[in-house]
């Protein structure tokens, strides 16, 4: 069970093999085992065996059942789910219960997906390895003195620790492919526009894109077929034919070129994340790959620019945070004590800072040298990937430049920890579809992360070269010796 | 030393779309608080706009209208700044780049022509209404009603080309006239679908650098737009004259002391960091699209009204009164298409039709009589049937009945007597009833015509063709 | 780019976003801020002249929404009755949020 992916559910499920609520229950009781310790997840939907029963009922009556009936998931908690409280891992709505729910969780309703509970992230997404969030601080399950990464450290943890066979998460600057890494999972950020914004909480509205963990390939695909779709209540969401992800995986890369860009590969690059990358392109080459070194000149600017532009969108999109209609209010005197208490009180130091940071980027007087200047800048990092994309069909690089690192480690230095998204930043900021892969495990036996970055809408060659790499090799099926027990 | 004013107004126009700019809640007037809103208006979070596709093609129709130039690229802009009747803590409005630039509105004050430039137009969002505390309840809290956020604005900036209250009616005035004949605003200022800002300064009459400027608000009324700027201007006269400085800074008009009262200083002015909106897409305007909003434009009042002066002769006065709304427009010459009698189509309505408008407080259409009624009215009276009296009390019973006139004449029988043996019995009758008066008239008293006509007028209740009465009396008497 | 944010300047911030920093706070805040706006000067590096900012990613134009309301669209749906978009606020009397009273100096 610990490695079934989705399709063998659905069969087990629909050949009575397996019922909706033993399903349900054996993720319940893997849950209650483990994850008080791993503190994945912020809340569970209390009503998940009662919806597992009534899909039980309806297939003994053999009723119409939607294709994924059933098969259990989890959402970070910044996706909003109606009646069911939405955090964002923060004091400010922590007692927030939306009355709307976001695109992506009624398509899952639709497709019959059984929402388990709300995974802990970072703060209002602000973060690159759980511990901003004002309810716990998530372990990493491979060394739980260990963070997961983040933003979405409780959607990779839980996939990582089997508590669930899938999860959502959201990327904006690599809080998919960076916690994916860290947890030796499977994490991918679609292109920009691909799945709809509608009903994801807002962090930086030009970067932000929501995104599946998986333990394999072929789930990701599946699940992108539920969530990938254009919406009407998005007006960012790009208007493209649905792909049927799943007919792309061929496994066959015969002639697919994969570029090496050396901006990532530098000198001070751990040796053994290194290898691990170019081990795994050989294994590609042997399939039939052909590595071609590239330049992407622009690359050691993507940090500056992504928080000058993160933060400022950032500073504008939690502005509603204001203690009026909704969520944490502080006491105040007049109207403007009110705001100031309920903000200062209400986010934490990470998230409060960073919108101090959006706002002078955008003040007068330094709108054109900071944001205006970044914004130009981001031009030329997104051409770099377009050139790039001319020459060959997918770019691969390290995940992230360290293995998971304790908690506490880099909490002291904001930059240092702004540094750790330095290889996942810049594809946000070009928009493409990029895809964190376990390619192997250091010394220490934490997981090592292969990225694999595509062009617009290249989902389907994405996830077949993923998918290639992954038929040759086992990094995906490991888990955590402690929690192999059934 | 003789100073002018220099004036620059800014009018927010509510756009008459069904629903709001960004999101499919209703825009109808005068719902309970808070029940027209939905998560995208009220900010929560996680939403995202979707832009109504008729605040556009109402806006379009303005700015063409307006003889302002379409950009054929304009983006949406987030303007930041906290206020409780702003649920997102930015309003969405245009700024850098806003859908229209420049162009022109034609007026008239003081008999003099004038063209009052624009200087931009641009989409944006309305916020919510905050009540203060003692009007609802508690007086140490404000109360905040969502139903109005969202609703689509359209703000136009004048240059300072206004030099006197007067103007700056006329222009509001002119405004207002065209938005209604596009149907795309009620520009009902009462209601809060037209608001208006002031931007005034003086300066010596000649120099042509612009003074200190101050920001004039709350000027709820056209009347009360008047009265504001005449203050302002007065008072900043004043104030330099006593060798003081103007301050910068924005004013309030007070609708009961009749003044305009310091608000908050300009200088410490807000930075509303605005930025192009990422979550909503440019908007690129091709030459195709702009031509059919071009030639589904009516014509303009200043068209029409030249052309009510030259197809129907009529004079300046009655052309601008009947101009003055499209209705008015379209029920004259809907009348013109049952009777060829411009001059008396036009006096009707002026006196008889729109006074029922105004006393009722509706639309001409609605007044009670239909164009067919009316032109069926003025040719009775025409062609001698009835008298003109007869034909305003006609007037009154097609209102209260929905009769056709013919039938009404005809119950009531209202047709006049034109018969002039039947008249002069009448006539002689009447003489004989009144010797006194006749004596009278006899000896010189010429006025007395007016007597008798009257009294044979008694005696036909209203019937007898007053014109030859007067020649019968001036026959018979002498 | 290279100016150096003193208090004076995070007071200015604070008084635009509403939030404030702790009196005792305040200078490894302003450190901190200073380190990492020091970072953001490497951008100067790169002449972008004649560069064109990007707002948008993809070449999205046009999106646009019938002027139908929410209680006969076909495609949008959401309306929230009063009770819905009150229940989750902090406070709220007669049918209206309700905020401690705004003060214009």
């Amino acid at each position: 069970m610990l490695n079934i992916k989705i399709k063998q559910l659905r069969q087990k499920l629909s050949d009575k093999d397996i019922s909706a609520v033993e399903l349900i229950k054996y993720y319940h009781d893997r849950i209650n085992r483990y994850d008080p310790e791993i503190k994945s997840f912020i809340s569970l939907n209390e009503t998940a065996l009662e919806e597992a029963s009534l899909i039980d009922q309806k297939r003994a009556k053999r009723d119409h059942l939607p294709p994924f009936a059933g098969i259990p998931i989890a959402l970070k908690d910044l996706i909003i789910t109606k009646n069911i409280p939405t955090t964002c891992g923060s004091k400010i709505l922590e007692h927030f219960i939306p009355p709307y729910d976001a695109t992506v969780t009624k398509h899952l309703k639709d497709a019959g997906f059984i929402i388990m509970g709300k995974l802990n992230m970072d703060e209002f997404a602000m973060g690159s390895s759980c511990e901003t969030s004002y309810f716990n601080k998530t372990r990493n399950p491979w060394d739980t003195n260990r963070v997961p990464g983040g933003s979405s450290g409780g959607s990779a943890a839980a996939v990582a620790a089997r508590l669930i066979p899938l999860s959502l998460g959201s990327d904006t600057g690599g809080s998919i492919r960076q916690p994916g890494a860290l947890c030796g999972v499977v994490g991918l950020k679609p292109t920009y526009g691909r799945v709809s914004r509608y009903g994801l909480v807002a962090f930086a509205s030009s970067l932000d894109q929501i995104g599946p963990f998986t333990t394999n390939v072929e789930d990701t695909a599946e699940i992108m077929t539920v969530i990938g779709k254009h919406d009407d209540k998005d007006s960012t969401s790009a208007k493209i034919d649905n792909d049927n992800y799943m007919s792309g995986l061929s496994g066959n890369i015969k002639g697919l070129k994969i570029g090496l860009p050396k901006e990532y590969f530098s000198e001070s690059l751990n040796d053994e994340l290194k290898n691990s990358i170019f081990d795994a392109l050989k294994i590609m080459e042997k399939c039939g790959a052909e590595i071609v070194d590239i330049d992407m000149p622009h690359t050691e600017y993507a940090v500056a620019v992504y928080y000058i532009i993160a933060t400022a969108e950032a500073s504008s999109n939690l502005a509603r945070y204001d203690g009026v209609k909704y969520g944490y209010r502080a006491d105040g005197k007049n109207l403007n004590d009110m705001y100031v208490h309920t903000k200062s009180s209400g986010f934490g130091e990470e998230v409060k800072r960073r919108i101090m940071l959006g706002t002078y980027a955008l003040s007068s007087g330094y709108y054109d040298a900071y944001y205006l200047k970044a914004q130009k800048v981001r031009t030329l990092i997104k051409n770099d990937f377009i050139s790039a994309f001319k020459k060959v069909d997918l770019i691969a690089t390290p995940t992230s430049p360290t293995t998971a690192f304790k908690l506490g480690e880099k909490l002291k230095d904001p930059l240092q920890m702004y540094l750790n998204d330095i290889y996942t930043i810049p594809l946000n900021l070009y928009g493409g579809c990029g895809i964190s892969i376990p390619c192997g495990f250091d010394k220490k036996m934490l997981p090592l992360g292969l990225q694999l970055l595509g062009g617009y809408f290249e989902e389907s060659k994405l996830l077949n070269c993923a998918y290639a790499f992954e038929r040759a090799t086992d990094w995906h099926t490991k888990v955590p010796d402690w929690l192999e027990k059934e | 030393m003789e100073y002018e004013a220099v004036i620059g107004l800014e009018v927010h126009a509510q756009l008459a779309t069904k629903t709001k700019i960004f999101c499919s809640c209703s825009t109808k007037f005068g719902a309970g608080a808070n029940t027209q809103t939905c998560p995208v208006c009220i900010g929560m979070p996680g939403v995202l706009p979707v832009l109504n596709k008729n605040v556009v093609i109402n806006t379009l129709k303005a700015g063409l209208a307006l003889n302002s130039k379409v950009q054929a690229r304009s983006v949406f802009a987030r303007k930041n700044y906290f206020y409780p009747d702003l649920p997102k803590g930015y309003q969405i409005s245009q700024y850098e780049l806003p859908i229209f630039l420049g162009g022109y509105i034609d007026i008239e004050s003081e008999g003099e022509k004038k063209k009052i430039r624009l200087t931009r137009i641009h989409m944006e969002e309305d916020a919510g209404k905050s009540i203060h505390g003692a009007n609802l309840n508690d007086p140490a809290s404000s109360y905040v009603d969502l139903n109005r956020t969202g609703v689509p604005l359209m703000e136009i900036v004048s240059e300072p080309d206004m030099n006197s209250s007067d103007e700056a009616k006329a222009y509001l005035s002119k405004l207002k006239t065209i938005l209604q004949y596009l149907k795309v605003s009620d520009c009902n200022m009462e209601e809060g679908s037209l608001r208006c800002d002031a931007n005034i300064s003086i300066r010596s009459k000649g120099e042509k650098t612009l003074g200190v400027k101050t920001e004039v608000k709350n000027m709820n009324s056209f009347k009360n737009v008047g009265k504001a700027l005449d203050y302002e201007i007065e008072r900043q006269i004043k104030c330099v004259g006593r060798g003081e400085r103007i301050v910068q800074e924005t004013r309030l008009w007070d609708t009961e002391k009749n003044i305009t009262l310091s608000m908050r200083s300009k200088e410490e002015a807000h930075d509303y960091r605005y930025f192009p909106d990422p979550d909503l897409v440019p908007i690129v305007i091709d030459k195709a699209w702009i031509e059919e909003i071009k030639n589904s434009l009516p014509e303009l009042p200043d068209a029409k009204k030249e052309r009510f002066i030259t197809k129907y002769s009529l004079p300046i006065y009655d052309a601008e009164v009947l101009t003055a709304s499209k209705e008015y427009a379209d029920f004259f010459e809907e009348t013109f298409t049952y009777i060829n009698s411009p001059k008396s189509i036009s006096n009707w309505i002026m006196s008889e039709v729109l006074r029922i408008v105004n006393e009722k407080g509706c639309t001409i259409y609605k007044a009670g009589i239909s164009p067919k009624q009316l032109a069926d009215i003025i040719r009775f009276i025409e062609t001698g049937q009835i008298s003109g009296k007869i034909g305003k009390q006609l007037f009154q019973e097609v209102l209260n009945s929905d009769k056709r006139a013919e039938d009404i004449i005809r119950e009531k029988g209202l047709i006049q007597i034109s018969d002039s043996s039947e008249l002069e019995q009448i006539v002689n009758n009447v003489i004989q009833k009144h010797s006194p008066e006749v004596e009278r008239y006899r000896n010189g008293e010429k006025k007395l015509t007016g007597f008798l006509v009257g009294q044979v007028m008694k005696a036909t209740k209203g019937k007898a063709n007053p014109k030859m009465v007067n020649q019968l009396i001036a026959k018979i008497l002498g | 780019m290279s100016k150096i944010v003193g208090k004076k300047d995070v007071l200015y911030i604070s008084s635009l976003s509403k939030i404030e920093i702790d009196e005792d706070k305040m200078e490894i805040f302003t450190k901190e801020f200073n380190k990492i706006l020091g970072y953001m000067d490497k951008l100067n590096e790169l002449d972008t002249e004649g560069v064109e900012p990007t707002s948008h990613v993809l070449d999205i134009t046009n999106v646009f929404r019938k002027d139908v309301p929410y209680s006969t669209s076909k495609t949008f749906s959401g309306a929230l009755s009063r009770d819905e978009a009150l229940k989750n606020a902090p406070e709220k009397e007669s049918g209206h949020f309700k905020v401690p009273i705004v003060i214009e100096n």
